[in-house]
């Protein structure tokens, strides 16, 4: 019952020019009323803004191990103090330091395996679901095979074939995800081919260049979009639990998994070393996901309506 | 309905041979294995014994056959580690992962399914927003990091289940939340939304309209439509769960698949890590197999569409 006022009140495209403030001003007015969406993009926007300034954030290095200040617990307990606002590990290691780096590292596997995943899915399930007939089919059966594997096991697998490295992790991640994006780009390429509107638009005598770009494009980008976020927090979700056995970047760097695999070894002594990276994760994957489901909600017009 | 199974079955096969043929491949991404399968230090003798050991010196074509025939037999030679032969080491480790694969499943769809209907049928309510918390929560947590914490908690605090092992029948309780968590919360959403969505069919209005109890149109006419979806979701999942509860495995020391590949990982024993590759995608496709044999036998729609 809210959700009908909500869509009346947040206006609707149809009415007013699609220029691109129109476009923005509408999505704006959206997002407002979607408090779920509000939260993860700040959530998000922390993340990258930590990314990008993380050595004006925090003054530590680090890698810079101080052995005297080792295992020191957070500052609102009794013997921590605000130099090391998290605490230190047990090389004396800053924690908030390191978790603000740590962001690097996991937008860097999201951003490029999303990348990698969603260019390899594109292309493959833009010719499958063009072409179709035999090739279409040879192709799904290939991706239906991947996708039901299970998948956490050969990734781990993998990697422990490849070693560690951040261009091992990404590629990993880019190509095994990319079944994922074939299948969804090749069913939307099959739902937009068969729709009305490109029935009437290829009557109407429109080229196959003004189809593809005008209505095959502009329809592909919103579910693309939508699943390119869940899938970036399931990258930064399992390259920290690679990291975690060890399997991810090398231990010389410092990343949200290979703070966990630390603290796990003092979990019962030093407790913090483990817990903080850990939220890290948390919030980062939950500011995702509800921007994740804020984007399906406002880029996909049936579910708009299918909501009232 | 006969054919419809042989087909699945058929299909299934199929993707069995693909797993064999992505293993085989898998060992030989960095182009040598015995280097691979060999410790950083060893000598080059003792790679040119692994080497001959295992027959990476005949043509691919030659080792592909020779691995495909005994992947059919689930011959996976020697564990490096045990010096035994692996499958039988893996075929051992399966009644703990599935048992507690198992529990965190029950312990799904026990929680799950109740929360997910009172959402559905009554939307907007604190319950509604607290299992639609509970179901983003499940979805976000890192379970890794959830299983230290709760063995901090738990274990280390509070002392009411042990920290890790398989010795009492407590030990499986802080594993098995921890790995039914997501899948509770995704059991939780789909649940609410296949009620939300089947509430506003036509033959539920009609069913009001021709005067029926309502509670007779709930159980007879929503319930078996929200099992559908479910099922399928229950299916996938517990393949899900024996493939994915490998963190958790490692972290409690409960000793199925999921620990022992952690453990063979560390030994580099691939003779191991490829049985537990291929056998768990043997279950899961079998898993899978049975879902979809389900769901005919549930969705008519299904068995007669094709």
């Amino acid at each position: 019952m809210v959700s009908r006022e909500t869509t009346q009140g947040a206006g609707s495209l149809l009415d007013v020019e699609r220029t691109w403030g129109n476009r923005l001003a509408y999505f704006g007015r959206f997002l407002w009323r979607d408090r779920g969406g509000v939260v993860g993009l700040i959530l998000f926007a922390v993340v990258v803004f930590a990314a990008v300034f993380a050595p004006v954030i925090t003054r530590y290095d680090p890698l810079q191990q101080n052995l005297r200040d080792s295992k020191m617990p957070p500052a609102w307990s009794a013997e921590g103090s605000w130099d090391h606002p998290f605490g230190t590990d047990n090389l004396g290691r800053d924690s908030f330091g390191r978790i603000v780096y740590g962001t690097r590292v996991s937008l860097t596997v999201g951003f490029f395996g999303v990348l990698i995943a969603g260019g390899l899915g594109l292309v493959i399930g833009a010719i499958s679901g063009y072409i179709g007939g035999r090739t279409d089919a040879a192709i799904m059966s290939v991706i239906n095979l991947i996708l039901s594997l299970p998948y956490l096991l050969f990734v781990v697998v993998i990697a422990s074939i490849l070693g560690r490295s951040l261009i091992n992790v990404i590629l990993i991640f880019g190509i095994t995800d990319s079944p994922i994006f074939a299948r969804v780009t090749r069913g939307e390429v099959l739902r937009i081919r068969e729709s009305g509107y490109v029935e009437s638009a290829v009557s109407a005598g429109a080229r196959t260049g003004r189809i593809i770009f005008d209505h095959i494009i502009p329809n592909l980008i919103g579910p693309l979009i939508t699943l390119a976020t869940f899938e970036m927090s399931a990258m930064i979700f399992y390259e920290a639990g690679l990291g975690f056995l060890g399997l991810s970047v090398p231990p010389s760097v410092s990343s949200w998994g290979n703070m966990l695999a630390a603290g796990r070894k003092y979990l019962t002594s030093y407790p913090w070393i483990a817990t903080f990276p850990g939220l890290a994760i948390m919030f980062t994957s939950l500011g995702m996901n509800l921007v994740g489901d804020w984007l399906r909600d406002v880029l996909d017009p049936r579910l708009r309506r299918a909501r009232k | 309905m006969q054919r419809y199974f042989l087909s699945k079955a058929g299909q299934s096969i199929a993707l069995l041979f693909g797993v064999i043929v992505l293993v085989f491949l898998m060992v030989r991404i960095t182009g040598d294995p015995a280097r691979l399968m060999a410790s950083r230090e060893a000598s080059p003798e003792t790679v040119e014994a692994i080497r001959q050991e295992w027959g990476f010196d005949r043509p691919p074509l030659v080792q592909f056959w020779d691995f495909l025939t005994r992947a059919v037999v689930l011959d996976f030679g020697r564990s490096y580690h045990f010096k035994t032969p692996a499958m039988p080491m893996v075929l051992g480790r399966l009644p703990a992962t599935v048992q507690l694969a198992a529990i965190a499943l029950l312990m799904a769809v026990i929680v799950g399914i109740p929360i997910g209907l009172v959402g559905g049928f009554n939307p907007g309510t604190v319950i509604d927003s607290l299992g639609r918390l509970l179901a983003l929560l499940g979805q976000s947590i890192p379970n890794f990091w959830l299983a230290l914490i709760l063995i901090l908690l738990f274990a280390v605090r509070l002392g009411w289940f042990p920290s890790f092992g398989r010795d009492e029948l407590k030990s499986v309780v802080l594993p098995a939340f921890v790995l039914g968590l997501p899948v509770m919360g995704q059991i939780v959403r789909l649940t609410r939304s296949a009620v939300l969505e089947i509430r506003g069919e036509d033959f539920i209005r009609t069913a009001h309209a021709k005067g029926l109890e309502p509670r007779t149109i709930y159980v007879k006419h929503v319930l078996r439509n929200v099992a559908i979806p479910l099922i399928s979701v229950i299916g996938v999942q517990f393949g899900y769960m024996l493939g994915g509860s490998i963190y958790i495995e490692a972290i409690y020391a409960w000793p199925g698949m999921g620990q022992l590949l952690e453990q063979s990982i560390g030994w580099r024993d691939f003779p191991l890590i490829q049985a537990i590759a291929i056998f768990t995608s043997l279950v899961v496709l079998a898993l899978n197999v049975l879902t979809d044999v389900a769901y005919a036998v549930i969705d008519p729609r299904i068995r007669y569409g094709k």
